[in-house]
C-alpha cells in the first residue's frame, strides 16, 4: 500500500515537472531571437504578408494566450500542428520516438555488456597488466565524446572498410510489413531476420558511438565497486569454501557491487538519450533527435514543444523505473 | 590442435577477411541500376506551395523532380516552355494569356487540363492557402478557359509575374486529386506531372522515386532514384567515398579538391545563383558615405576567394551575377586600400582613430562564412576600421532583418534563381521590404517606378542605374557568387543547374 502511494506521489510530481517544463519551453522558444514567420518570408513579402502569416500560425496573440490555447489542446491530446512539416505534432513525435528508443536501448545494452565485461576482466586480473589495460581503455572511452567516436567509426567501418551503413535507419529498397514503428522489435517478433540484419547494420555505428562513453563509465565504477566488495568478509568466506575467483566474483560479489552502478546507469541513460540528438544527426538516423535539430533550425515552435515534452516525460519515466528497480533489488529499501 | 601463426597464415587470413568485407562493398564496375543521391537537406513537406519549405531554395530540386512548374527553366536560368507553352500580356497589359500543353497526364494517369492550371493559380492567390507569395499571385485573376488557352485579368501589373511561374511556389498541382484526398492525403501520397513519381518516402530518411513513363519531356534515364537525406557534410562525403551513394553536393572545397583526384570519384562544379554579401543598415556610423565606401574599397575579394574558398567563387560588385539579366560589368568597385584610407581620413578616421561598429555573421551556414568575415575585418583594420564580430544563427538574421534591427553590417547570402533584378537588388534594397535594412528615400524613389515598368529594356536599364547608384554610395557590399561543388561516381554524368537545384532527371549514365 505504501509502495503504491509512493508511486502515485511520484506520478503526481512527474505531472508537475512536465507542466513546468512545458511552460518554460513555451515561453523561452518565443522569447529567444528568431521566429518562424521571418524564416518563411519570400523576397517580395509585404507587411500585410507578415501579419497574415502571423495570424495564420496563431502568433499574433500574447504568449500567455498562446500557452492557454496550446495547453487546452494538449489536455485533449492535440499538441498542435508542425509549421514546417504540416503534420500533427503528436503523430510526428510518437512516430519518431520508437526509432530513438530502439537506438538508445541498443546502445544501453552494448554499454552494459562492454562496461560489465571490462569491469569483470579488470577485477578478475586486478593488479596485473589486464587491469591497467582496462583502466586505459576506460580513460579513452570517457575522454572522447560520442560524436568523435561516430566520426571515427564512419572512417573505419563506413569508408576504409565499408561493412555498415553510414546513414539512415533501414535500406530504402526493403518493404516493411510492420504495424508499428518499433522496426527492430517487430522484425524479431515476425521472424524477419533479413530486416533485423539490415536494421542492425544501420544501427551499429550510431549505437556503438553512443555506447562507448557510457561503457567506460560503467566499467570504471563497477570495477571499483567490485574491488571494494571483494575485500568484504562474506567474499573471503566464499573463498575459504574453495570457490574459484571467477565464481566468487560472479556469484557472490557482483550482486552487491552492481547497486551503485545501477543508479548511475539510470542517470546516464537519460544523458544517452540526450546524446542521440547529435548522433542521429551525424548518421542521418530518423529519430527524435534528428527531428529536434530541424525543428530548432526552422523555429518550428509547436514541434520543439512536443519534442521537449516527450524528452522530459522520457527522462522522468527512466528515473522512475530506476528507482523502482533499485528498490526491488535492495532489500533494505524494499522492506522500508 | 595447436595453431601456428605464420606469416603465410596471417596473409591468408587477412586476404580472406578483406574479401569477406568487400562482399558488402557496392560494386563499382557494374552499371548503375538505381541512382542514389546523398542530399544535404531534409524534405519537410510535399506541398511545394505552402509553408516554410516552399521558399527554401535547397529543396526545389526535389520538388522539380515530382512536380512541374508552370513554366520550365533552362539550366542557364532562362525560361522554357513547360506545362504552359506560350504566355504573355495583351497590348495594353490589362490581361495575361497562357497556352496550356496538351497530352500531359498526372502520375495517376488522369489527364492534365487547363483547369489544373487555373485551380493552382487561384489556390496560390488565396490568402487562406498559406502560400507565402500569395500577394504576387493575387495580382492576376478572373481566369477564363477557351480550349487550351487561359486568359486572366491583370489586377495589378507586375512585369515579373511570369518569372514567378518558374520560381518559388510556381508549381502546378492536381486539382482532381487534391480535392479528393485533401492536404493530408496529398502529403501521404503526392502526385504531379514531373519526371519522377514518389515510390516511398520516410521523413528525415529518404525518398525513393520511379521514373514517370509518360513524362512529356522524355523519360528520365535512371528508372529508380533514391534520395537519402544526409544533412551532415562528413557523412555525405563518406557516402560517396564508400560507394553507398553515387552523387552528393555541398561539401568543403578542400574535401572536394581532395576527393575528385581519386580515380573512383569525379567532381563537377559551376557558379550558381547564390551570392555572399554584407547588408549595411542605415544607422551610425553607416550614415557616413565615406565609411561605407571605404569598407568596400578595403576588401580584396579575389584574395578571399583564392585563399579561403580554394578559388571557388566569382567576385561581384553588384547584386547581379554575370548570369543575371541586369548584370552590368561596367559597374566596378575595385580593391583600393589607399582610396579607403583617404575616404576615412576625410571623415576623421584612420588606423590611430578607427571607426568602430559591429558586424554580424553566421558561422558554418555557408562555406567559410565566419572565416571570410574574419579576413574582411583584418583588411578593414589596416585602413582604420575596427569591427567587432558577432555570430548569429540564421533564424536570428531573418528576424532581425525583418525588424530592421541588424547590426550596422551583417553578412548573409542571397539566392535569385530567376536572375531578375527585382528578386535581388529590388527586394534586398527597397526600404519598405521586410528584407531590406537600407531605408534611404532616394533609393526608394529610384526603385518605385521600376516595379510597374512594362518596357523590358527600360526596366533592366533602370535596375542597372539603381545598381550603379548603390555601388557609388556603398549601400551594400556584394562579395562573391558561390560555386556549387558536386562529387559523383564517374559512371554518372551530372548536369548542373545554375539555380543550384540538383535534378536527377538531368543525370545520365556516363
Amino acid at each position: 500500500m505504501q509502495f503504491l502511494r509512493a508511486i502515485l506521489l511520484r506520478l503526481a510530481t512527474t505531472a508537475v515537472t512536465l507542466f513546468g517544463a512545458a511552460l518554460i519551453v513555451f515561453v523561452v522558444v518565443r522569447v529567444v531571437p528568431g521566429n518562424p514567420i521571418a524564416m518563411m518570408l519570400p523576397p517580395n513579402a509585404t507587411e500585410d504578408d507578415v501579419a497574415r502569416l502571423r495570424a495564420l500560425y496563431g502568433l499574433d496573440k500574447s504568449i500567455m494566450e498562446q500557452f492557454v490555447i496550446w495547453l487546452g489542446g494538449v489536455v485533449q491530446g492535440d499538441f498542435g500542428t508542425s509549421i514546417s512539416l504540416r503534420r500533427p505534432v503528436a503523430e510526428l513525435v510518437l512516430g519518431r520516438l520508437p526509432a530513438t528508443l530502439e537506438l538508445s536501448i541498443l546502445a544501453l545494452i552494448l554499454a552494459v555488456a562492454l562496461g560489465g565485461a571490462m569491469a569483470l576482466l579488470g577485477t578478475r586480473w586486478r593488479g596485473r597488466r589486464t587491469e591497467a589495460a582496462v583502466d586505459v581503455a576506460n580513460g579513452v572511452g570517457m575522454s572522447v565524446p560520442d560524436f568523435l567516436w561516430g566520426l571515427l567509426l564512419i572512417l573505419l567501418f563506413g569508408v576504409l572498410w565499408p561493412l555498415f551503413h553510414i546513414s539512415g535507419r533501414v535500406s530504402p529498397q526493403l518493404d516493411l510489413p510492420f504495424s508499428t514503428n518499433f522496426y527492430l522489435f517487430e522484425s524479431l517478433l515476425r521472424l524477419r531476420f533479413d530486416i533485423t540484419a539490415d536494421l542492425l547494420a544501420h544501427m551499429f555505428m550510431p549505437s556503438v558511438a553512443l555506447a562507448l562513453p557510457l561503457a567506460a563509465i560503467i566499467g570504471q565504477l563497477l570495477k571499483q565497486s567490485l574491488k571494494e566488495t571483494m575485500g568484504l568478509d562474506y567474499v573471503t568466506l566464499a573463498r575459504t569454501k574453495g570457490y574459484g575467483e571467477t565464481r566468487v566474483i560472479l556469484r557472490e560479489a557482483l550482486r552487491n557491487a552492481v547497486l551503485p552502478t545501477l543508479t548511475l546507469v539510470g542517470v546516464q541513460f537519460t544523458f544517452l538519450i540526450g546524446g542521440t540528438v547529435i548522433i542521429e544527426r551525424l548518421f542521418s538516423y530518423e529519430g527524435l533527435g534528428n527531428m529536434a535539430i530541424d525543428a530548432v533550425i526552422n523555429r518550428d515552435l509547436p514541434l520543439i514543444q512536443g519534442i521537449v515534452i516527450v524528452f522530459a516525460a522520457l527522462f522522468t519515466a527512466v528515473n522512475l523505473v530506476v528507482d523502482l528497480t533499485y528498490a526491488a533489488l535492495n532489500p533494505r529499501l524494499r522492506h522500508a | 590442435m595447436k595453431a601456428n601463426l605464420t606469416r603465410r597464415s596471417l596473409l591468408q587470413a587477412t586476404t580472406a577477411g578483406v574479401a569477406l568485407g568487400a562482399m558488402g562493398l557496392p560494386a563499382r564496375a557494374q552499371e548503375i541500376d538505381e541512382l542514389v543521391i546523398a542530399y544535404n537537406v531534409n524534405l519537410p513537406s510535399w506541398d511545394p506551395t505552402t509553408g516554410p519549405s516552399a521558399v527554401n531554395p535547397t529543396i526545389q530540386g526535389i520538388y522539380q523532380s515530382v512536380f512541374d512548374m508552370f513554366i520550365h527553366q533552362n539550366t542557364d536560368l532562362s525560361p522554357a516552355p513547360g506545362l504552359i507553352t506560350d504566355w504573355g500580356w495583351n497590348d495594353d497589359d490589362t490581361q495575361v494569356w497562357m497556352d496550356v500543353r496538351e497530352g500531359v497526364v498526372w502520375h495517376d494517369g488522369e489527364p492534365f487540363t487547363p483547369e489544373d492550371v487555373v485551380w493552382s493559380l487561384e489556390r496560390a492567390a488565396d490568402p487562406e492557402s498559406g502560400n507565402p507569395i500569395q500577394s504576387t499571385w493575387a495580382t492576376i485573376g478572373n481566369f477564363r478557359i477557351d480550349g487550351n488557352r487561359i486568359t486572366g485579368d491583370v489586377l495589378q501589373y507586375d512585369p515579373t509575374i511570369f518569372k514567378w511561374m518558374y520560381f518559388l511556389t510556381g508549381y502546378v498541382l492536381p486539382k482532381h486529386y487534391y480535392e479528393r484526398v485533401g492536404a493530408e492525403g496529398f502529403e501521404e501520397a503526392p502526385i504531379g506531372t514531373g519526371p519522377y513519381m514518389v515510390d516511398s518516402f520516410e521523413r528525415n530518411a529518404f525518398v525513393r522515386l520511379r521514373a514517370n513513363p509518360n513524362y512529356w519531356n522524355g523519360v528520365a534515364e535512371f528508372e529508380t532514384v533514391t534520395i537519402k537525406f544526409v544533412t551532415d557534410a562528413t557523412s555525405r562525403v563518406a557516402e560517396v567515398e564508400s560507394g553507398n551513394s553515387h552523387v552528393t553536393l555541398e561539401m568543403p572545397y578542400e574535401e572536394y579538391d581532395r576527393l575528385r583526384q581519386r580515380p573512383n570519384i569525379a567532381g563537377t562544379d559551376m557558379p550558381i545563383s547564390d551570392i555572399g554579401m554584407i547588408f549595411i543598415n542605415d544607422v551610425e556610423p553607416m550614415l557616413d558615405r565615406n565609411v561605407r565606401l571605404a569598407m568596400h574599397y578595403a576588401i580584396d575579394k579575389e584574395l578571399i576567394i583564392d585563399r579561403l574558398l580554394s578559388g571557388y567563387g566569382v567576385p561581384i560588385d553588384t547584386m547581379q551575377t554575370p548570369d543575371y539579366l541586369a548584370y552590368d560589368p561596367s559597374i566596378e568597385v575595385p580593391t583600393d586600400p589607399e582610396r579607403a584610407q583617404e575616404l576615412l581620413a576625410e571623415s576623421g578616421y584612420g588606423p590611430d582613430n578607427p571607426v568602430r561598429f559591429t558586424i554580424q555573421t553566421t558561422r558554418g551556414f555557408k562555406p567559410k562564412d565566419y572565416e571570410i568575415i574574419q579576413a574582411i575585418v583584418g583588411m578593414w583594420r589596416r585602413v582604420g576600421i575596427e569591427a567587432e564580430i558577432e555570430v548569429y544563427e540564421i533564424a536570428q538574421h531573418f528576424e532581425l532583418r525583418a525588424a530592421d534591427e541588424l547590426a550596422p553590417a551583417a553578412f548573409y547570402n542571397w539566392g535569385n534563381a530567376v536572375g531578375d533584378p527585382t528578386t535581388s537588388t529590388g527586394f534586398a534594397m527597397y526600404g519598405p521590404s521586410p528584407h531590406s535594412v537600407w531605408d534611404g528615400q532616394d533609393l526608394i524613389d529610384m526603385i518605385n517606378p521600376l516595379w510597374g515598368e512594362s518596357d523590358e529594356e527600360a526596366r533592366i536599364e533602370g535596375w542597372q542605374e539603381v545598381d550603379r547608384y548603390i555601388a557609388e554610395n556603398g549601400l551594400v557590399i556584394p562579395l562573391l557568387q558561390y560555386v556549387q561543388p558536386i562529387l559523383h561516381d564517374p559512371r554518372v554524368e551530372v548536369t548542373q543547374h545554375a539555380s543550384g537545384a540538383l535534378l536527377p532527371h538531368l543525370m545520365r549514365r556516363a
